[in-house]
C-alpha cells in the first residue's frame, strides 16, 4: 500500500478522494491553480503544490507538473479524479514511466474506449448489445431501405453533418422510408451541403441507464445501475439507484454485459458502461444498447456507494496499490434507493449559464450527503465548472429517497450567487418523476414549468422587508418605541422584474408588515413568527436579500440614494458650462454614445473644455454649430430621452 | 437595596385604580390620534396625489429602523383655535439617525399648509431648546407656507416668536449643533430662512421651493410673472442661487441624503455618567396603572411607583428616615445612575433641606435626576412659617434651579403650588417634563381656590350686613372650581406646552431612558450654586 497518494484534480471530487485517503491513513498532496490556492480541497489536504495559472491548460492539465509535484512530494501514486486528466492515456503512461501508480484503468483500456466507433465494433465483438444502425459510404437509396430493414422500425434518419434537426426524418414504417430520404437528404444538402446520412434505431422513450463496473485488471464485478435519463441537454441533472422499474431479469442481463465489457478490456478500477434503454414499454432484457464506456469515476458514483456500501475510491487506491477485487459478485447487494442531485451555481432563468459569485453563505441539510469542494466564502470563478455540492439521499424505497432529497433540496441554504436549486427541487417534486417515470426528454418537455421564478408569498415579502430593514433580531424594549401612534416605514424591495412596496409599522416586539392589501403580523416570542409561522433564514450582503425557503428567494433592496437626481441635473441636454466658442463637435444625430464619451470641445478661458456624454444613449440633435460663440447655459446637443435604447442595442448585439 | 412591593396585583382596588388610568388614558389617546391625522382625510390624500410622504413616514423614514421616537408635544395645540391645528402643525422629537440621536422637526403641511400658528412657533422654539441645551443636531424636514397670517400679532414681533427660530439656527451652529434643512414642500417668506440659515440644505427636485415672496406677491409687487419651480425651485437653487446644496428626486431620496449628512458629522458623544448594564425592573411597570390611585387624594408610598422604573427595582434610599414625606435615593434607569427625588405627601421644612441637599450630592457627582411629582405644596400654618418654611423652601428651589446636572421631571399625580417649584416644574428647565394623563397641574386645587375667593366674598358681604348662603356660595364656587379642573387638565397644560407631553405611565421607564440617553449628548458643566439661605 502506498502511504501518500497525490490527487490531480480540485473542487468536490478532490476533496472526496482525500476524504477516502485520509481514511485509510494515507498522507495527501493536493495540487491546484494560482485561483485555487485557498480552496478547500487545498485545505484537507497535508500537503498542497502550487502547479500553475487559472485556466487547466495552465494548472490541472499539465501532467509534467503534477508528475514533478508527486515526485517532490513522495507520493506514489497519483488520484486523478474526473475530468482533466482522467482519461488521458498519454498521461497514464508518462505516470508509469516515472515509477508512479495511476490509480485507474491501463492506457491500453482507455484507448479501446476513447474511440466511440471502434469501442462499440469491440463490444459487439465481446457480445455487448450496440444501438443497431448504418452509418457508411454506400449511400444509394435501395442499399439503405434495406439496412433500416435490418435496424428495424421505426428508425431515425439523420444528416451525418446535421444538427438542430434538419436533415432528420422519423419514419415509422418501410414504406414511408423512399420519401422520407429523399426529403432528408435534400434538405442535408441544403442546410449542410452534403447529403451523407446514417441510418440509427429510433428508441422512443429512451432512458439512460448505466452500470458500475469495477474490475483488477482481469476480473471484474458490477455494482447494479444507476439511472441518469433525467437530463438537459445531455447534461446528467438528477441520477438514482437502482433504476425504477428494472427487473432482476434486465439488471442481470445489463450487469453481465457491463462486466463482459469491462473484462474484454482488461479493465482496472472504478468504470461505468453507458447504455441506451428503450423505456417505451417497460424495462425489457431485450431492449438496451451500449453507448460508451466511461473509464473513470463518475460524478454520480455518489448514489451507487450509498445503495452498495462500498466506499470506491477506497476500492480504487487498494486495486491500485495490487490487491485483488476486495468482493465477489456475490457478496454484493443493493440497500435501499438513492438519489444524487447536481446543485450548479446557474442562472436558470437565463437559459443556464453558469453563474459566478462569493459563496455569502452555504449549509447543507441534515440528513443527506454532500460531496462539496467550497465552503461558505469561498468564490465560484469563472475558470473551472460552476458545480456547488452534489447532494445525496438514501433511504429504504424510492419513495422515501425522493422524499429525503426533495427535504435536503429545500433545506440548503445558498446565498451571494443563482443556482439551480429551485429548478433541482422542482424535480424532486414532480409528480411524474417521483412515479418513475423517467426518460431523457423530461426536463426538456416541461423546462417551462420546472425553471418557474417562485412566486414569493406575502409573509416572505413581509420577512424581506424586515431584514432590509434590520429588525429581525431580539426586540429591545426601546426598538421602535413611540410615544402613541407607531411610526410606519416604506421600503421598496426589487424581486424579479417586479417592484414591491411594503410599508412596516414597528412597535418593539410586533410589526405589522402590509404587503399589497394583506397585512402580516410578525411577532416576536423566543423567535420572529409570521402571522404564526416560524421565519425563514435569511442572508444578507448588501443590498440583496436571501430568503431560505422556496429553494431561495433573492430580494434586492432598492436604495433612495442611487436615484442619484444630480447626475442627470440637465437632464437629457448637454449645456455649454461657460461662454465660450464650440470648436468642434464631435458626435452626429442619431449616434450612439456611451456614459463619459467626447461629444462636442468648447474653448473658454484660452482652455478647450470636452463636454461628455453623461450617461449611455443615441444623439437626438445637434443644437449647435462648430464655431459658434455660446452663452453659458446654452443647450448644445439633446439626447434622445429613452431609456430603453442601450438594452435594445445589447440584445440586438448578441442575437 | 430592592424595593418590596406591598400591592396585591389581583386585587379590587388593583383592577379598580387600572380601570381609572385607562379611562384617563383613551382621552388622551384620542387627541394623540386626532393630531397624527394631521389636517384630515381629504388633505391627506391631496398630500399624497403631489407625490409627497406623509408627514410622520417622513420622520419615519429618516429615523434608522427600529429607532424609538421619543415625540415632543404630542397633543400641543389640542382644542386651540377651534381645533384648526391639531398638533400645532409640527411633528417635533428625538430619535436615532445614522446612529446619532437628533431633533427632527418636520412640518405638517396637511394642517393649513404648515403654516406657524402661536402654537407652532412655540413648540418649534421648544423644540429647538431641547436640542441646543442636549447637543442634539436639528433636522427640518420644511414644508410650510410660513406665519399664519390672521395670527400675525401673536407670531411675528415678540421675543419668542417667529424670528428666533432663526436666532436659535445660528447660535446652535454656533456652538457646533448641526442644522440640516430637508426642503420637502414650500418655504415662504420668513420660512426661505429655515433652509437658508442652515448648515446643510437639501431640496426635493419639482417640489420644495424656497423663495422671500412667492409667484401672487412677486406678481403684485413688480408685475413679473413667473412659476414657482424658476422662481425658487431645486434645480434653481441647487444650480444658480447656492440656497441649497443637494438635490432630491423624491422624499425618499431626500430622506436618505439627510441620513448620510449625519453620517459624516463626525460626532463624538461626550463621557457621561459611569453606565452600567441595564436590567429590567423585578416589578412590571405594566403594574403602574394598578397600583397608582388615578383620584390624587388617594394616598400611597411613591416607591410603589419606583420599584416599576428602575433597573432591578433597586434603590439605594439617601436619608429614608428623614424628612420622610420627600423620598430621595439613588438607582439606575436603562443602566444610567440618576437620583431620584420622589414626592410622599406635603413638603415640610425638613424635606425641603433633605431635597436641597440630595441635589448637591447629584451634582457634585454629576448624576442626573429625575423627580417624580406629586406633590400639593408646602406645608402651611403658624408653626411652619415661623420655623422658616420658605426660606428652607428656597434652599430647595435654589438647588433645583442653579445645578447643572440634566433634571427629567416627570408629573405623576397632583402638581400644585410652590410644590411645582421645589419639584423642578416646567420654569425649572427640566430637559424633558413628561405628566402622566391622571396628574393635575394648577397654582392650588380647584376647591381650595374656590375656598379663598369664597372667603374673601363672604367677608365683603358680611361686612356689609349682608347674609350669604350656603347655595349660593357652593354657586359661587363652582365656576371657579369647574374652571381649575378643566385647566389642571394634562390635556389642556399639554395643548400649551407647559410640559413635553402626557405619557401612558406603562412606558414611564422607556421615556426616562430615552429622555436621559437624549440628555447626555451635552457634556455637563460643574455646578456652581446660588446663596442657600441658612
Amino acid at each position: 500500500m502506498f502511504d501518500t497518494i497525490l490527487i490531480a484534480n480540485r473542487g468536490e471530487i478532490a476533496c472526496r478522494v482525500i476524504e477516502s485517503a485520509r481514511a485509510m491513513g494515507l498522507r495527501t498532496v493536493a495540487v491546484h491553480s494560482d485561483p485555487d490556492a485557498g480552496a478547500r480541497h487545498v485545505a484537507l489536504a497535508d500537503v498542497a503544490v502550487s502547479i500553475g495559472g487559472a485556466s487547466p491548460a495552465e494548472s490541472y492539465l499539465r501532467g509534467d507538473a503534477i508528475i514533478a509535484a508527486a515526485q517532490a512530494t513522495g507520493a506514489q501514486a497519483i488520484h486523478p479524479g474526473y475530468g482533466f486528466l482522467s482519461e488521458n492515456p498519454d498521461f497514464v503512461e508518462a505516470v508509469e514511466a516515472a515509477g508512479l501508480v495511476f490509480i485507474g484503468p491501463s492506457a491500453r483500456a482507455i484507448r479501446a474506449m476513447g474511440l466511440k466507433d471502434a469501442a462499440k465494433a469491440l463490444m459487439a465483438e465481446a457480445g455487448v448489445p450496440v444501438v443497431p444502425g448504418y452509418q457508411g459510404a454506400e449511400q444509394g437509396a435501395e442499399h439503405l431501405a434495406a439496412r433500416a430493414d435490418e435496424v428495424g422500425y421505426p428508425v431515425l434518419i439523420k444528416a451525418v453533418a446535421g444538427g438542430g434537426g434538419k436533415g432528420m426524418r422519423l419514419v415509422e414504417t418501410p414504406e414511408a422510408f423512399a420519401e422520407a430520404l429523399t426529403s432528408a437528404q435534400a434538405e442535408a444538402q441544403g442546410a449542410f451541403g452534403n447529403p451523407v446520412v446514417l441510418i440509427e434505431k429510433f428508441v422512443a422513450s429512451p432512458r439512460h441507464i448505466e452500470v458500475q463496473v469495477f474490475g483488477d485488471g482481469t476480473r471484474a464485478v458490477h455494482l447494479f445501475e444507476r439511472d441518469c435519463s433525467l437530463q438537459r441537454r445531455h447534461q446528467k441533472v438528477i441520477e438514482e439507484a437502482p433504476a425504477p422499474g428494472m427487473t432482476q431479469a434486465m439488471r442481470r442481463a445489463m450487469g453481465d454485459a457491463a462486466v463482459r465489457a469491462a473484462e474484454a478490456i482488461g479493465y482496472s478500477g472504478a468504470g461505468t458502461v453507458e447504455f441506451i434503454v428503450d423505456g417505451s414499454d417497460g424495462l425489457r432484457a431485450d431492449r438496451f444498447w451500449f453507448m460508451e464506456m466511461n473509464t473513470r469515476l463518475q460524478v454520480e458514483h455518489p448514489v451507487t456507494e450509498a445503495v452498495t456500501g462500498v466506499d470506491l475510491v477506497a476500492w480504487q487506491i487498494r486495486v491500485a496499490a495490487g490487491e485483488p477485487l476486495p468482493v465477489q459478485q456475490g457478496d454484493l447487494a443493493l440497500t435501499g434507493h438513492a438519489f444524487e442531485a447536481r446543485l450548479y451555481a446557474e442562472d436558470v432563468a437565463k437559459g443556464f449559464l453558469p453563474a459566478t459569485g462569493r459563496l455569502a453563505h452555504l449549509r447543507f441539510a441534515d440528513g443527506a450527503r454532500a460531496d462539496t469542494g467550497v465552503r461558505a466564502g469561498d468564490v465560484i470563478s469563472p475558470h473551472y465548472d460552476p458545480m456547488i455540492a452534489k447532494i445525496i439521499t438514501h433511504g429504504a424505497t424510492r419513495e422515501i429517497a425522493l422524499r429525503k432529497l426533495a427535504r435536503a433540496l429545500r433545506e440548503t441554504e445558498v446565498a451571494g450567487t443563482v443556482t439551480n436549486l429551485g429548478f433541482l427541487g422542482a424535480l424532486a417534486e414532480h409528480a411524474g418523476f417521483g412515479r418513475g417515470e423517467v426518460d431523457t426528454g423530461l426536463i426538456g418537455r416541461e423546462v417551462d414549468a420546472l425553471c418557474a421564478a417562485p412566486v414569493p408569498g406575502t409573509s416572505d415579502i413581509a420577512w424581506a422587508a424586515l431584514v432590509a430593514l434590520g429588525l429581525t433580531g431580539v426586540p429591545g424594549a426601546k426598538s421602535g418605541f413611540t410615544l402613541w401612534s407607531p411610526l410606519r416605514r416604506t421600503v421598496i424591495l426589487r424581486t424579479g422584474d417586479e417592484e414591491l412596496r411594503v410599508s412596516v409599522t414597528s412597535d418593539g416586539a410586533a410589526h405589522d408588515v402590509q404587503v399589497g392589501e394583506t397585512v402580516v403580523q410578525a411577532r416576536f416570542d423566543a423567535e420572529w413568527r409570521l402571522d404564526g409561522m416560524r421565519a425563514p433564514g435569511w442572508h444578507r450582503a448588501g443590498d440583496r436579500i436571501t430568503l431560505f425557503t422556496g429553494h431561495g428567494q433573492v430580494f434586492d433592496l432598492v436604495d433612495p440614494l442611487q436615484a442619484d437626481a444630480q447626475s442627470t441635473g440637465g437632464g437629457d441636454v448637454i449645456l455649454a458650462p461657460m461662454p465660450g466658442l464650440v470648436r468642434a463637435i464631435v458626435a452626429s444625430a442619431g449616434q450612439v454614445v456611451a456614459a463619459g464619451q467626447r461629444l462636442a470641445i468648447l474653448e473658454a478661458m484660452k482652455m478647450e473644455h470636452a463636454l461628455i456624454a453623461p450617461r449611455d444613449g443615441t444623439v437626438a440633435e445637434l443644437l449647435a454649430v462648430e464655431g459658434a460663440q455660446v452663452e453659458a447655459g446654452a443647450a448644445l446637443i439633446r439626447l434622445e430621452s429613452e431609456p430603453g435604447a442601450q438594452e435594445a442595442g445589447d440584445t440586438g448585439a448578441a442575437s | 437595596m430592592k424595593l418590596a412591593s406591598k400591592v396585591l396585583a389581583g386585587s379590587e382596588e388593583f383592577a379598580a385604580n387600572r380601570r381609572g388610568h385607562l379611562d384617563a388614558l383613551a382621552l388622551v389617546s384620542e387627541a394623540a390620534a386626532l393630531a397624527a391625522a394631521g389636517g384630515g382625510a381629504s388633505a391627506r390624500d391631496r398630500h399624497l396625489s403631489r407625490g409627497k410622504m406623509l408627514p410622520r413616514d417622513r420622520v419615519a423614514g429618516l429615523l434608522d429602523p427600529g429607532s424609538a421616537f421619543l415625540e415632543v408635544g404630542a397633543t400641543a395645540g389640542h382644542g386651540l383655535y377651534d381645533g384648526a391645528a391639531p398638533g400645532a402643525g409640527l411633528i417635533a422629537g428625538v430619535g436615532r439617525v445614522s446612529g446619532q440621536e437628533v431633533m427632527i422637526l418636520c412640518n405638517d403641511a396637511t394642517v393649513k399648509g404648515g403654516t406657524y400658528y402661536p402654537i407652532t412657533v412655540k413648540k418649534h422654539l421648544r423644540a429647538q431648546e431641547i436640542a441646543e441645551e442636549n447637543h442634539l443636531p436639528c433636522l427640518y424636514l420644511v414644508d410650510s407656507g410660513g406665519a399664519n397670517l390672521p395670527n400675525q400679532d401673536e407670531v411675528f414681533p415678540d421675543r419668542d416668536h417667529f424670528g428666533r427660530i432663526f436666532y436659535n439656527q445660528a447660535r446652535m451652529s454656533a456652538k457646533g449643533i448641526a442644522q440640516i434643512a430637508v426642503v420637502m414642500g414650500s418655504c415662504t417668506a420668513g420660512g426661505a430662512y429655515v433652509p437658508a440659515m442652515s448648515d446643510v440644505t437639501i431640496i426635493v427636485r419639482d417640489q420644495g421651493t424656497i423663495f422671500l415672496a412667492g409667484p401672487p406677491l412677486v406678481k403684485a409687487a413688480t408685475g413679473e410673472i413667473v412659476s414657482a419651480e424658476d422662481l425658487g425651485g431645486g434645480d434653481v437653487h441647487t444650480r444658480l442661487s447656492g440656497v441649497a446644496d443637494y438635490l432630491a428626486e423624491d422624499d425618499a431620496h431626500a430622506l436618505a441624503l439627510a441620513r448620510r449628512c449625519v453620517a459624516g458629522l463626525n460626532r463624538v458623544r461626550p463621557e457621561g455618567p459611569a453606565r452600567v448594564a441595564p436590567e429590567l425592573p423585578v416589578y412590571d411597570p405594566e403594574e403602574l396603572i394598578g397600583v397608582v390611585p388615578p383620584d390624587l387624594r388617594t394616598p400611597y408610598d411613591i416607591r410603589e411607583v419606583i420599584a416599576r422604573i428602575v433597573d432591578g427595582s433597586r434603590f439605594d434610599e439617601f436619608k429614608q428616615r428623614f424628612g420622610e414625606t420627600l423620598v430621595t435615593g439613588f438607582a439606575h434607569v436603562d443602566g444610567w445612575p440618576v437620583g431620584i427625588i420622589a414626592n410622599n405627601g406635603v413638603l415640610f421644612s425638613e424635606a425641603a433641606q433633605k431635597g436641597a441637599h440630595f441635589v448637591e450630592l447629584c451634582s457634585q457627582r454629576k448624576i442626573p435626576l429625575v423627580f417624580l411629582q406629586n406633590i400639593t405644596g408646602f406645608m402651611v400654618g403658624r408653626k411652619y412659617e415661623n420655623e422658616g418654611i420658605a426660606r428652607h423652601g428656597a434652599k430647595m428651589v435654589t438647588a433645583v434651579s442653579t445645578t447643572e446636572v440634566p433634571k427629567i421631571t416627570m408629573v405623576v399625580g397632583g402638581s400644585f403650588g410652590a410644590g411645582n417649584y421645589g419639584m423642578s416644574g416646567r420654569a425649572y428647565s427640566p430637559r424633558f417634563m413628561w405628566s402622566w394623563p391622571s396628574s393635575r397641574i394648577s397654582v392650588m386645587g380647584g376647591e381650595q381656590a374656590a375656598g379663598v375667593l369664597a372667603s374673601v366674598k363672604r367677608d365683603g358681604i358680611e361686612r356689609r350686613g349682608g347674609h350669604w348662603s350656603a347655595e349660593e356660595e357652593a354657586e359661587f364656587k363652582r365656576p371657579t372650581v369647574e374652571m381649575f379642573e378643566r385647566q389642571s387638565h394634562p390635556l389642556y397644560a399639554s395643548a400649551r406646552l407647559w410640559d413635553d407631553g402626557i405619557i401612558d405611565p406603562r412606558k414611564s421607564r422607556e421615556v426616562l431612558a430615552l429622555s436621559l440617553s437624549a440628555a447626555l449628548n451635552a457634556p455637563i458643566r460643574e455646578t456652581r450654586f446660588g446663596l442657600f439661605r441658612m
